[in-house]
This record gives C-alpha cells, structure tokens and sequence, in this order.
C-alpha cells in the first residue's frame, strides 16, 4: 500500500467509462462515466431502481458490463471472476448483509483474507512452516482489526447473533481485512436507528483515514452522505442526472425532481 | 504431548486390534465387521466434506466408491495374480505388499478424477440440481461397469483374495485390516486438517453465502474442486478396501442404496461434524450387525429408529460440535448459553 493515499495520482484508481447495462431488455445503466481518484469520499445516490448496486456488482466483477469499459489502477478488469478483482484491491460490503453465520466473527474476517492466505490444500494439510505463517500473520490482521472497530468482546459469537449495528461493522471490518485500496459500501446505514448511523459516519470517515482509502458510498440516508461525502454522483433511472459537491447536489432541481417526483405522481415511478 | 495424544491413542488401539486378530482373540466375523466400521468411516467422513462442510446434497456416493473398487481391484489382480482374464502376473506376486497403497491410491485418483464430473457442474447449480447430477453419476458408474463385459459386468469381479494371501505369503499379518486403519487414520486427519485451516474455513463460507465468499477473494470454484475430489478421491479409496476385504464386487454393490447408507451416517452424526461422523458410522454399522438375527425386518427396524432419531434430534448425535468442545465445555464447567448449541469455539493458537 502506497502511504500517501493521492501517491498514485497519474493513474485514476477506477475509471468507469461510457458502461451501460442491460437486464434483459431493461436498461439498468446508461453511458456511465466515473472516475475515482485515490483517497476521494464519492456518494453515489439516487431513488431506488436507479442502477447504484449494479454499479457494484459490475465493479466487483459479478456482472460483466453490456458496454464500456471498467479499470481498476488502469487495468481492464473484463474477464475477471469476482474473487480476482477483489485480489485487486476492491472490497465491498453488501446492502443486506452477508456474513457467514456458522463462522464466528472472528473466523469471518480471517477467511476474508483468502487472497493473502498464500497457501493451499496440501500446505494445510501437512501445515507446513508456510500455512503455520500465513495463519499468524491472518490471525493477527482480524485480531488487530477487531481491535480497531471494538469488536473483540465478540469475537466468539456467531454473526447472526449480534444486534444489526454490530453486524454493519463486523462486515465492514471483513471488507478492510481484505486489505483493499477502494472500499464499496452499499448502504451501511440501512435499517440503522440515529445513534447507530452517527456511529457508523463516525466509523467511515475514521476507516477511510486510518486505511488510507478511497472510497464509494451508496446510501439513501441523506445525513450520511451529506456528512460524508466530498462528491456525489446521483443516478436516476440508469442516468447520471447530478454530480457535484453536497451543497450543490442538495440544490439541484433535476435531483430534487427525482427524489420527491413533481411533475408526476408518485407511483407512476413505482417507489 | 497433548498434541500428539488422539493420533498415540488411536494407533495404540489399532495396534491392539490387530494384535488380538493375529493371536487369534478375535474371530473372523468380528474382524470383518471392525473392517466394515473403518470404511464406513472414511464413507461418511468423506460424504461430510460435501454434504456437512459445503452444504450440497451428494447422492451418488457410492458410484465414486465404485470407481476406487474396480480401478484397485483391476490394477491388483491385473498385476500380481493368475488370472482368466489378465493373464499371468505382470510383477512378482509378493511385490504386492509394498505396491498395494500404490494400487489404492490409484483408485483413489480415478475416483477423484470421477469426482470432476460433479464439480465442474457444481459451478453453474446448485442444491436439488445438483443432487440430482450426482444420482445421474452414480447411474452412469454403475451402469458402465455393468457394460464391460471383460471385467465380469453385471456378473462382477473377484481374485482379490489372491492378492491378499500373496502379501499374506511374504509377512503373515492381517494386511486388509492394516490399510483400513491407516486410511481410516489418514482420511479423518486429513480432513480434520483441512476444514481447521482458514483456508479450508472457505468451504463452509461457500455453504454460508457463496456470493459473499467470492466476492471475499474465494475462489469458489477452486473450492468446490477441492471438497468433490477429496470427498470422492477418499471414497475411491474406501472402495478399493472394500473390495478387498470382501473379495468380491459386482455394479449391484454400488447402487443407490450405498450411497443412501452413507447419507445416513452423515445424517446421524450431524452434518459439519467430523466426530459425529466418526461416531455415526460406527454405531450405524454396529447397529446393522446387533439387529441381524432379526433377517429382513432389520429393514423396517433400522430406518424405524432412523426415523425416531430424526424427529427427537434433527441435528444428528453431534450437531455441528466436534468432541473437544463438549471435553473443553466440560473443563471450563461453561454452559452452553442462548444458541450456543451451534457455537464453535474459536482457538487462538492451535
């Protein structure tokens, strides 16, 4: 990891260009065009169905773009499985959660780090100086990491036994052990209640420092991503309608119509 | 020391039994059924990795099983024994002693390689399709060899004894009984390494959420080979002793009905349990020879008592804990708390 996190400022960290996507016949994104520079806070917002977590999935590689182009650190990431990009360095955390519920917490951010463990099935069979290295040094990054987020006094438990709040940071803690350079988070508010979303604003802004990270936000509590977020880009329908700075997004007329619909009805937009 | 106390423990047993076949305490139905337990063992062991670990349904283990038979008992007869079909011995006939792990292990690979024609499916479906795929692999086994009229089709095939007795000429020791243990032995270490590792960990990650566990930079598919051909590679194995022991296979051996036994055991042992499964296929296996004298209401008894099992305790005689954490529970005097009855305890230091 380079220290300095706008060290790599020639290259962009992920260039999304002209991508559209189709479902079938329904158009989930038109023409997108994003650019992260490292160490940038980007919002990605807009109603729902406006095509924010195809963008993650697209980025993470579960889909693979009907047009466009998509480069991480300039490099094509077309035709790459998921687990590949996220070797990369792009980790992600999922708008419903999706930890792994027979692991304890701390066994989930241990097998998180898959991509790093550097050994496979005859070293762990015959646990070799190799697989006992690799395990320490996993066990130490999850110890450290349950440190950080405040979660050893859980370490133990079951995932699916711990409140929702909990649950947010251990899958964001999985996310950050995968050691990543660009971090996806879709909707880590959602379902919170207001002492949890200051807490987890309080937790983006510290990860992002901490780690060094650059990092893409999907939220649709307009207090995180106002707090948060150094530049939105907001979606609607698969178009971009809006991209600036909060004060000016909050301003916009094309964004207000989206979200609050004036010119027609609520339901004809079906949310 | 501790460390080393389950595998001393065991070869002290092993060592025993064997000594007490050789002096002759233990006649030979009781040896043949302690044969039975062992591969058993590995049987269910084995179907755990699938079916416990990594949350597929497999049916078709038999057919793998099948493939480790005939593969090692082909190799056997073809290299060391006079036979109808292969002629004279290709090797000496007392070579078989340090050459039958090689013949066994060869089945294991064969069965493993078998093992591909599920894994590579298991990419793209998963669950009831998959079940399915694998029944059609056992269907597909079962009927080939019943097709290949040189190695005795439907009738089957034996010589296998003669291997046997030949090993038995240079050093007069049990020598089935021998390699049951040591593939008993190495089959649950190795799979009780595996699934201790983080790596092997990524395995039940994949049961728990499959995207989640690709997108957390697991190679899923690289996973799924790994779990179907060890699962099937040591099913192999399992059948290449099997066949030995008895002497004697034929296709009908490996039907469904096999496969549904090893189910079962992993059932009743609790799935993603290693000990359970250990556990359950010797009590299965026991329990198939204490009702024998019953003849064939043995079939509405055992599955009666199957049934039972299931209502009273879903979760199989172990559930997914392993023997040591009932031993630390024990120790620590912990109770088993709120959902603890699935709670797996994390060991900082192995």
């Amino acid at each position: 990891m380079t220290s300095n996190p706008v060290g790599f400022s020639h290259v962009a960290l992920l260039e999304i260009k002209n991508v559209t996507h189709f479902f079938g016949g329904l158009r989930a994104l038109c023409r997108l065009n994003l650019t992260l520079q490292g160490g940038e806070l980007t919002g990605l917002i807009g109603p729902n169905g406006a095509g924010k977590t195809t963008v993650f999935n697209l980025v993470s590689g579960f889909y693979r773009p009907s047009e466009g182009r998509i480069s991480f650190l300039g490099r094509d990431i077309k035709g790459l499985r998921p687990h590949q990009v996220t070797a990369l360095g792009i980790a992600r955390t999922f708008q419903s959660i999706r930890l792994w519920n027979s692991l304890s917490v701390f066994e989930n951010l241990c097998v998180s780090q898959h991509h790093l463990l550097g050994y496979g099935f005859l070293r762990a069979v015959l646990r070799t100086s190799r697989f006992h290295a690799s395990e320490r040094r996993v066990k130490k990054t999850a110890e450290e990491l349950m440190d950080l987020l405040e979660l050893t006094g859980w370490a133990k438990e079951l995932p699916k036994n711990l409140p929702y709040g909990l649950q947010r940071r251990v899958e964001i803690g999985r996310a950050l052990s995968l050691k990543p350079r660009l971090l996806l988070l879709d909707e880590p508010a959602a379902g919170m209640n207001p002492g949890e979303v200051d807490r987890i604003i309080e937790t983006i802004r510290w990860v992002r420092h901490r780690f060094k990270l650059t990092v893409l936000l999907i939220e649709h509590h307009m207090r995180v991503v106002m707090n948060v977020c150094e530049d939105i880009k907001v979606l609607d329908l698969g178009e971009t309608i809006a991209e600036g700075r909060p004060d000016e997004i909050r301003q916009d007329p094309r964004v207000i119509q989206a979200y609050l619909g004036e010119e027609e009805p609520d339901h004809a937009r079906g949310n | 020391m501790r460390k080393y106390a389950p595998i001393l423990s065991y070869a002290t047993l092993c060592t025993l039994i064997v000594a007490a076949s050789q002096l002759g305490v233990l006649n030979g139905y009781v040896q043949l059924v302690i044969m039975y337990v062992g591969i058993n063992i590995i049987l269910s062991t084995s179907l755990n990795v699938v079916n416990g670990y990594m949350g597929e349904f497999s049916v078709g283990h038999a057919g793998f099983m099948a493939v480790g038979a005939y593969v090692a008992s082909i190799l056997n007869v073809m290299l060391f024994t006079e036979s109808s079909t292969f002629g004279p011995p290709l090797l000496s006939p007392s070579s078989a002693i340090y050459l039958f792990p090689v013949t066994l292990i060869a089945g294991g690979t064969a069965a493993a390689l078998a093992g591909l024609l599920v894994a590579v499916p298991s990419f793209k479906t998963r669950g009831d399709y998959l079940a399915i795929i694998t029944l059609a692999v056992n269907y597909i086994v079962k009927s080939s060899v019943e097709n290949i009229q040189p190695i005795g089709g439907a009738r089957g095939f034996m010589g296998m004894r003669n291997v046997i007795d030949s090993m038995g000429k240079v050093l007069n020791l049990p020598w089935p009984m021998i390699w049951v243990f040591i593939c008993v032995g190495l089959s649950v270490w190795i799979i009780h390494r595996l699934v201790n590792s983080t790596w092997g960990k990524g395995i039940v990650a994949l049961r728990d959420d499959e995207i989640a566990a690709e997108i957390m930079s697991i190679n899923t598919h690289r996973m799924k080979i790994t779990a179907f051909m060890l699962s099937s590679g040591l099913a192999g194995i399992a059948g290449g002793l099997f066949a030995h022991v008895l002497g004697y296979i034929n296709p009908g051996t490996f039907t469904i009905m096999k496969s549904t036994e090893a189910l079962v055991m992993v059932y009743l042992g609790g799935m993603g349990s290693l000990s359970g499964s250990v556990i359950s296929a010797i009590v299965f296996t026991l329990a198939l020879e204490a009702f024998r004298p019953l003849g064939i209401i043995k079939w509405v008894v055992v599955p009666l008592l199957l049934i039972l099992l299931m209502l009273f305790r879903p979760e199989g005689i172990m559930g997914q804990r392993e023997l040591g954490d009932i031993f630390k529970r024990k120790v620590t005097g912990q109770g088993l708390g709120v959902g603890g009855d699935k709670r797996r305890p994390v060991t900082p230091n192995p």
